[in-house]
């Protein structure tokens, strides 16, 4: 057994409003650049729709994940070794940028700039790739909210292995949104793909990143990730992807689409899973019982055999508390209410969705029926298949059990928690019903319905309290004969621009709390006698900032 | 001996071996962020598809038949039974196959680049003046071989050009090899070495980022938070940048993307 642990993250599509609040956030932080002006990130696509990039669900097209082969072994769908080299001069399964969409900016100058005349001037949509006019024609999100969806919703992976009469029907039945980051999986395809063994998989939390120095551009992670997450910057000829915005996830803190999510329906926190469990796991030979596989792979945080295992591997005490604390593990090993999305691409995702009950309280709020009432609610998670089906091929590999599972569990908390708040007896046959005691059920409904803040995101920090820390927090001035002040590591053993070089940005980001945050004083001046006002949060007057102020109340001039 | 053939023989050869060989330490050592392909498939793919395979297969194939040609002195391949007649038949057929390939798939490559709009706003100068030098080149090479190989009476390279060449590598330079030899085949080589003193600087390098432990390593890799380079774990060195340059500056060394 080698326990590692997950950063992880749940969406729960219930809450979602398709407000795409995450994905431009994300945007704004990490591809406002050029040559990534056509990547999200996290976007929000409606559901029945093609996707960004279109079709992408289609692994037939783009053979992205992994496939089990007759031998029972796990082989990448684009090809071993020797065919991806054989194909590095011209990748035979890469998107182009017209699958995701041709970005454009608008002639704005001519709002402004256009001499005086009768019509009024308009801004003209300008390609981003050549700078010529353009007709748009796609985007990222074109079929929102199923706009256009006559013409499009048909080409939908998932709708086209179902019925006739779904596609006919779908339109009228349900909708719901579904936003996708990495899913930083356990078997992650790109990393398996890169020629180059640029991308990687941290040891400590799991995320999944491209070391852009080592990255060559071979463009190989684009094509074999099946959900098309990683992307190629087209300017610097490197691949980019999410990060899970891991500067502040080291500090503790939540990712950018998290943290300004209007729904609060992410959740982040760590899992511990076998890392040497993982291959056999998803070599699993039935599609349907991937889910299963992927759960055998996770260990229970509070089994004193996977304490010790993981102590052993030099995890600290603080982990494995927001292990055991995690809302991850709660919703996925405990409830079992959330799904993996697209279990059949064998990566063992690690972004994890709960199913929208909603497309099947509006069918039933509609034929005024009682949403809120257990037998009705079940009933219709029983009768109405369209929608479990289609949820089925996100979230099961087609395997409508488990998605009923859940969507029964959400419902009996709809309707358990219903008796409550209106002061009635609670019905314990409602929990019992779904497998769960009532306890379990209103725990349930404060993390999914109330979820706080602190429940939502429990992310304990990265462990920077090394030597490395204490080097980056010196002046980089401090040399023996250098010009600084003599700060605290003056005398240590870093040379003239030994360890520390300039203090360099990233190394201030890593450590900002390390800097601000510790003990109760916010802005620990790094001289004495001084305040680093680039560390200031702002809050309170630090000690120093001001000269002292004079016995007759004015403040005096500094010496 | 006059003193051109010592610029053009001697001189020449050895300066662009030095630049290439400090070019490409130093940007290894300083430019990893713009060591790439800069693939433009993104762009285009139609073209892209027959053109870049039939060129790089083509161009890997030239390769090989080069250092056989260059490297291996004559009498080693007559030890293992490649006779003259032999030999000549394995250059002319596997090179024109070769031949074919290359400029095929350089014309198409080149075409597309001047009239697909999107990948000729982001050829840059250097690209331009690398296409000349390595078109050169192919092109030089290609007249000289049909000349004196398939139309002529053939010329026995391996008698001057290669030891010139294996002189140069044992530094006792013998620049009288190269004195007779037809014009043709001296314009070849002399593109030939200036396409490597360019080489450096240039998209080529992506040709020493040959993937080949791919085929050894495990297929997920780990790596842990303090081990990757960048994220303030890295020692900057004196008196250099490393290649987080700027990307303004970036976008102006057209080279360097």
């Amino acid at each position: 057994m080698r326990v590692m642990a997950q950063m992880s993250m749940i969406m729960n599509l219930d809450k979602c409003i398709g407000c795409h609040t995450c994905s431009v956030t994300c945007k704004q932080v990490w591809t406002n650049r050029t040559g990534v002006e056509y990547v999200w990130f996290n976007n929000v696509e409606t559901k029945p729709g093609v996707g960004y990039p279109r079709r992408y669900e289609d692994q037939e097209k783009w053979k992205g994940g992994w496939q089990r082969n007759k031998r029972g072994r796990l082989k990448l769908r684009s090809g071993g070794r020797i065919k991806r080299l054989a194909t590095i001069f011209n990748n035979p399964d890469l998107p182009v940028i017209d699958d995701y969409y041709e970005p454009w900016t608008y002639d704005y100058d001519m709002l402004t700039k256009a001499p005086l005349s009768t019509e009024s001037p308009v801004a003209r949509p300008k390609s981003l790739l050549t700078g010529q006019n353009m007709d748009i024609k796609w985007s990222g999100n074109w079929d929102d909210d199923l706009g256009g969806s006559q013409e499009t919703a048909a080409d939908d992976p998932i709708l086209a292995t179902m019925s006739e009469h779904v596609k006919m029907e779908f339109e009228n039945t349900f909708m719901f949104y579904l936003p996708r980051i990495c899913e930083h999986c356990l078997n992650p395809a790109c990393v398996a793909a890169c020629p180059s063994g640029a991308m990687y998989k941290r040891e400590e939390d799991g995320i999944v990143l491209v070391d852009e120095d080592g990255c060559r551009g071979w463009r190989m992670c684009v094509s074999a990730c099946p959900y098309k997450k990683v992307y190629f910057n087209h300017k610097t000829g490197k691949a980019e992807k999410c990060t899970l915005c891991y500067p502040l996830i080291e500090q503790g803190k939540p990712t950018i689409c998290s943290e300004t999510c209007v729904g609060r329906l992410r959740y982040l926190g760590l899992m511990l899973y076998d890392a040497d469990a993982v291959l056999a796991q998803a070599s699993v030979e039935n599609e349907h019982d991937l889910l299963d596989a992927q759960r055998a792979c996770f260990l229970d945080p509070f089994d004193p055999e996977v304490i010790a295992a993981a102590k052993a591997e030099g995890m600290e005490d603080d982990w494995i508390l927001a292990a055991q604390n995690s809302p991850i593990y709660k919703l996925i090993s405990e409830y079992k209410v959330a799904l993996p999305l697209h279990p059949e691409y064998r990566t063992m995702p690690m972004v994890w969705y709960i199913p929208p009950l909603s497309p099947v309280v509006d069918v039933i709020s509609t034929t005024n029926n009682d949403g809120e009432d257990a037998r009705t609610l079940f009933a219709a998670i029983d009768k109405l298949r369209i929608p479990v089906e289609y949820l089925a091929g996100l979230f099961s590999a087609g395997d409508v059990v488990p998605v009923e599972d859940s969507l029964r569990k959400l419902a009996a908390m709809r309707s358990y928690m219903r008796d409550i708040n209106l002061g009635r007896d609670r019905d314990e046959s409602i929990p019992a019903a779904v497998g769960m005691t009532g306890t379990e059920i209103e725990a349930m409904y404060r993390l999914l319905a109330i979820a706080k803040y602190e429940d939502r995101y429990v992310i304990p920090k990265a462990h920077v309290e090394t030597a490395r820390e204490l080097e980056e927090l010196a002046c980089s001035l401090d040399t023996d004969g250098g010009p600084g002040m003599g700060g605290p590591t003056a005398s240590t053993a870093a040379g003239p621009y030994g360890k520390t070089p300039g203090m360099p940005l990233n190394a201030t980001v890593d450590n900002y709390n390390e800097m601000v945050g510790k003990g109760g004083e916010r802005t620990k001046p790094t001289t004495p006698g001084r305040v680093n006002l680039l560390n200031w949060t702002g809050n309170g007057v630090p000690k120093g900032m001001f000269p002292p102020r004079t016995a007759d109340g004015a403040t005096g001039s500094p010496a | 001996m006059n003193p051109l053939d010592i610029l053009l023989w001697v001189a020449f050869p050895y300066a662009a071996a030095g630049v290439f060989i400090v070019g490409h330490l130093l940007r290894y050592r300083f430019d990893q962020f713009g060591w790439t392909s800069r693939s433009s498939q993104t762009y285009e793919n139609k073209w892209l598809r027959w053109g870049s395979p039939m060129f790089h297969y083509g161009i890997l194939m030239v390769f090989g038949g080069h250092i056989v040609g260059l490297f291996i002195p004559k009498p080693w391949l007559e030890f293992f039974g490649v006779t003259e007649h032999i030999y000549h038949l394995g250059a002319t057929w596997l090179g024109s196959v070769a031949a074919v390939l290359t400029i095929a798939g350089l014309v198409i490559l080149l075409v597309r680049r001047r009239l697909v709009a999107r990948v000729k706003l982001v050829t840059t100068v250097m690209d331009k003046v690398m296409y000349l030098f390595l078109a050169g080149t192919i092109v030089f090479g290609t007249i000289a071989t049909v000349l004196y190989q398939v139309l002529g009476a053939g010329y026995d390279y391996r008698g001057s050009i290669s030891p010139w060449i294996r002189s140069l590598y044992g530094f006792q330079p013998d620049p009288a090899l190269m004195s007779d030899v037809p014009f043709f085949f001296q314009l070849h080589v002399l593109s030939a070495t200036s396409l490597f003193l360019l080489w450096p600087f240039t998209r080529l390098v992506h040709v020493f980022s040959a993937p080949l432990g791919y085929f050894v390593r495990p297929y997920i890799v780990y790596r842990s938070r303090d081990g990757h380079r960048g994220a303030g774990a890295v020692k900057a060195r004196r008196g250099w940048e490393k290649s987080e340059l700027p990307r303004d500056t970036r976008d102006k060394e057209g080279s360097r993307r």
